[in-house]
């Protein structure tokens, strides 16, 4: 028999709650307590509440370039939950609602759109990464992180986020390759929301998933309804386990779509079909969470008008401690260079009311010059 | 002569001779879609810049005109596309290779750095590499010091690169012709600060020639030398510098490589002062190898050291008050002037 099949797959794609309200009892039972379930539709609401707000902000000049969440929500939210609050949260700018539910102050977010580093400087124990801009590196620094909590004998895993397009760079085929090869405990989760700014999918991926890129590194993989809070909660609690106790990769398609414009500097509607918008937005992750809710009576119109109101208080005060923070001081950026500032950063730092930057001695006056001494020499 | 010096033209046109005017990015699109119209085998690469018309609209109208083949987008893959380009550039095409952002060819640095400049070289002569790499370079504006790399300070130190810096759109035009038929690999830097500024292009053909600075105000008291953005920032400074009684020379030098000491050198001889203004990071960039030339071919002429002006030696900030800080801006520049000439 001189041609034999070698290898042969299937993509498992995993919904519980669909767009038409109709939920799978057998997946969905005990999946989420329905207290839970309250507050992970609140999070989701505050967030996309935020979404709304920010455009206006950046629309009015009072924010830079923002990246709307809206309609991807229930991915890092999913995720956020299911995962334990050690866990490593490495997101890329679309994370938002699991960062808020980790616990990261939603006016850091805003302050990091609003171009102030201090928006980054999330506290190490809420194990979250800063947003990560460049495409694709961030996928590095979670199998680094992953890798780094084995080698402590830690049970900590760590979660990263990227889109489609970020499956396109070449940090992201290394990350899987290590992760698969070094069995790294690592959860990729790639939000596909069929556009990277204006390219669609296909110029990504000619694959009809993005799951099966997984598979060519010998990864347990699975695609999930992106939109279905439920079904992402199932796919990161079985990918969860999976990993911490095998301390092997799993990769996680989540099928969404992004109903704003890739940024505020983007108008979609010039390269987007409106139709198209409008279908996904009939498949949106809140609206199909509330009427599920409503119909277990866990939830009414009076208590979304008093969740209505909170939110809106929550983000506009939010928005009030971006926006009154003192100005960052000038000589702050040379205090985090090093651990310990060296001499010449320290009279960059001292002179930089000057031009040289601490260069030309007759720029120095008043500026203490330390005698410079070099200990190493010493001996 | 060749055909590139016989059309070349030093002189910025008139602004008051009724030339119009455009903006930056629309002179770097005419250079472009008339060196596709010229020659066949120039084609444009990037990230958004077919359907989208670029991500900054540099590309406008390109792909409606030169169709798929000519004007390709391509996956999120700077390695990828900037390594298949220097593929087709050694199969006798000639790419122009856009980068969203200069700081996105860091994704990229084996082909652009550890390839292309070298591929004549390494083939003893065989494979040449005629190939443009293009891009935003620069703080452009709280993005943050991921988004803001002035790679001039970076790349400038690998030979075998041509690096362009325009700082106005008749030399974003007259420099991306010359680099687009150019043999061997050319850096363009442009700067999203500049795209839309507009300045006199005129109607006809022109291409500047690499190497050649350009005086862009002539003064008796100190030289200002700088490229790109910050030539603006001369400019700037220059003007509250003559209001005290300071007439600065601004030479922009157009080319850091080929870098025209020449020019710098002729001003100083009269000047007896020199400022170098540049916006990479002050140890061992672009501004620290001009300063060693003019001190070691000046050095009876000068009355002091050079002094340079650069971006402050950290990341780039990203709140407003503090890039604004960072940069080689027109105060930092109006005070180096002052201690160089002693007028401080
Ligand atoms: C290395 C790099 N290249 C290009 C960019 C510019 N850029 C920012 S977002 C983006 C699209 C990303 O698409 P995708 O990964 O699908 O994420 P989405 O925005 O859809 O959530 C691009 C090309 C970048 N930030 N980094
Ligand atoms: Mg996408």
């Amino acid at each position: 028999m001189p041609i034999t099949k070698v290898f042969s797959t299937e993509i498992e794609r995993i919904s519980i709650l669909d767009e038409h309200g109709k939920f799978d009892e057998k997946l969905g039972k005990g999946l989420i307590p329905d207290k839970d379930l309250v507050k992970l539709y609140e999070a989701m609401v505050a967030c996309r509440h935020l979404d709304e707000v920010a455009f206006r902000l950046q629309r009015s000049g009072r924010m830079g370039t923002y990246p709307q969440n809206m309609g991807q929500e229930a991915n890092s939210l999913g995720a956020a939950y299911a995962l334990a609050n050690d866990d490593w949260l490495v997101p890329c700018y679309r994370e938002n609602c699991g960062l808020f539910w980790r616990g990261v102050p939603m006016e850091m977010v805003l302050l990091h759109w609003m171009g102030d580093e201090r928006g980054n400087a999330i506290p190490r124990e809420l194990f979250c990464t800063p947003l990560a801009i460049p495409i694709g590196t961030q996928m590095l620094h979670a199998t680094g992180l992953a890798w780094a909590a084995k080698y402590r004998g830690e049970k900590r895993i760590a979660c990263t986020f990227f889109g489609d397009g970020a499956t396109s760079e070449g940090d992201f085929h290394e990350a899987c390759n290590f992760a698969a090869n070094l069995d790294i405990p690592v959860i990729f989760f790639c939000q596909n929301n069929f556009w990277a700014i204006s390219v669609p999918g296909k110029i990504q991926c000619s694959a009809p998933t993005l799951a099966q890129r997984a598979v060519a590194y010998g990864m347990k993989t699975v695609q999930c309804d992106g939109n279905d809070l439920f079904a992402v909660v199932k796919c990161v609690r079985d990918a969860a386990e999976f990993t911490r106790s095998t301390g092997k990769p799993h990769f996680i398609e989540g099928v969404t779509y992004r109903l704003g414009d890739h940024t505020t500097a983007d108008d979609a509607r010039r390269y987007r079909d409106a139709a198209e918008v409008e279908m996904w937005k009939t498949r949106d992750p809140i609206t199909r969470l509330r009427a599920f809710m409503k119909e277990r009576k866990l939830w009414d119109d009076s208590k979304e008008g008093s969740l209505k109101e909170r939110v809106e208080k929550e983000v506009a005060a939010a928005v009030e401690r971006a926006e009154t923070i003192a100005a960052p001081n000038r000589t702050d950026f040379f205090d985090s260079m090093y651990a310990e500032i060296p001499e010449d950063l320290r009279l960059q730092r001292d002179s930089t009311q000057t031009h040289g930057l601490g260069e030309n001695p007759s720029q120095l006056d008043g500026v203490e010059v330390r005698k410079l001494d070099h200990p190493e020499h010493a001996h | 002569m060749t055909a590139i010096e016989m059309v070349a033209s030093d002189a910025v046109p008139d602004e008051s001779s009724g030339e119009r005017e455009i903006e930056f990015r629309d002179a770097l699109r005419e250079a472009m879609s008339e060196e596709m119209r010229r020659d066949a085998r120039v084609f444009l690469i990037g990230e958004e810049v077919a359907q989208y018309n670029g991500a900054y609209k540099v590309s406008r109208g390109m792909a409606d005109e030169f169709g798929e083949r000519r004007v390709i987008d391509t996956p999120i893959s700077e390695s990828g596309f900037a390594g298949m380009a220097i593929g087709a550039a050694m199969m006798g095409l000639r790419p122009i290779v856009e980068f969203m952002s200069w700081s996105f060819s860091l994704v990229a640095a084996d082909p652009i750095l550890n390839n292309a400049p070298k591929m004549l070289y390494m083939s003893g002569g065989q494979f040449g590499c005629p190939i443009v790499f293009r891009g935003n370079d620069g703080a452009g504006g709280q993005l943050g010091s991921t988004h803001s790399w002035a790679v001039e300070g970076l790349y400038s130190n690998v030979p075998g690169v041509k690096i362009a810096i325009p700082s106005c759109p008749y030399d974003a035009k007259g420099l991306l012709k010359t680099a687009i038929r150019d043999d061997d690999p050319v850096f363009f830097l442009e700067s999203e600060r500049m795209l839309s500024m507009k300045g006199p292009v005129p109607e006809q053909e022109y291409l500047i020639p690499f190497g050649k600075a350009i005086v862009r105000r002539a003064g008796r008291d100190c030289t200002i030398a700088s490229w790109g953005r910050p030539v603006n920032f001369c400019l700037e400074a220059a003007d509250a510098l003559a209001k005290d009684g300071i007439e600065c020379e601004v030479i922009d030098l157009r080319t850091i490589r080929p870098l025209d000491l020449d020019s710098v050198v002729h001003s100083v001889r009269k000047t007896n002062c020199c400022v170098v203004v540049d916006q990479s990071w002050p140890f061992g960039s672009p501004g620290s190898e001009l300063a060693a030339r003019v001190h070691a071919a000046c050095f009876d002429d000068l009355d002091n050291f050079v002094h340079r002006v650069h971006s402050a030696d950290v990341p780039t900030p990203y709140a407003s008050n503090l890039e604004q800080e960072y940069l080689p801006n027109a105060r930092r520049i109006c005070e180096a002037v002052r201690h160089a000439t002693y007028r401080a």
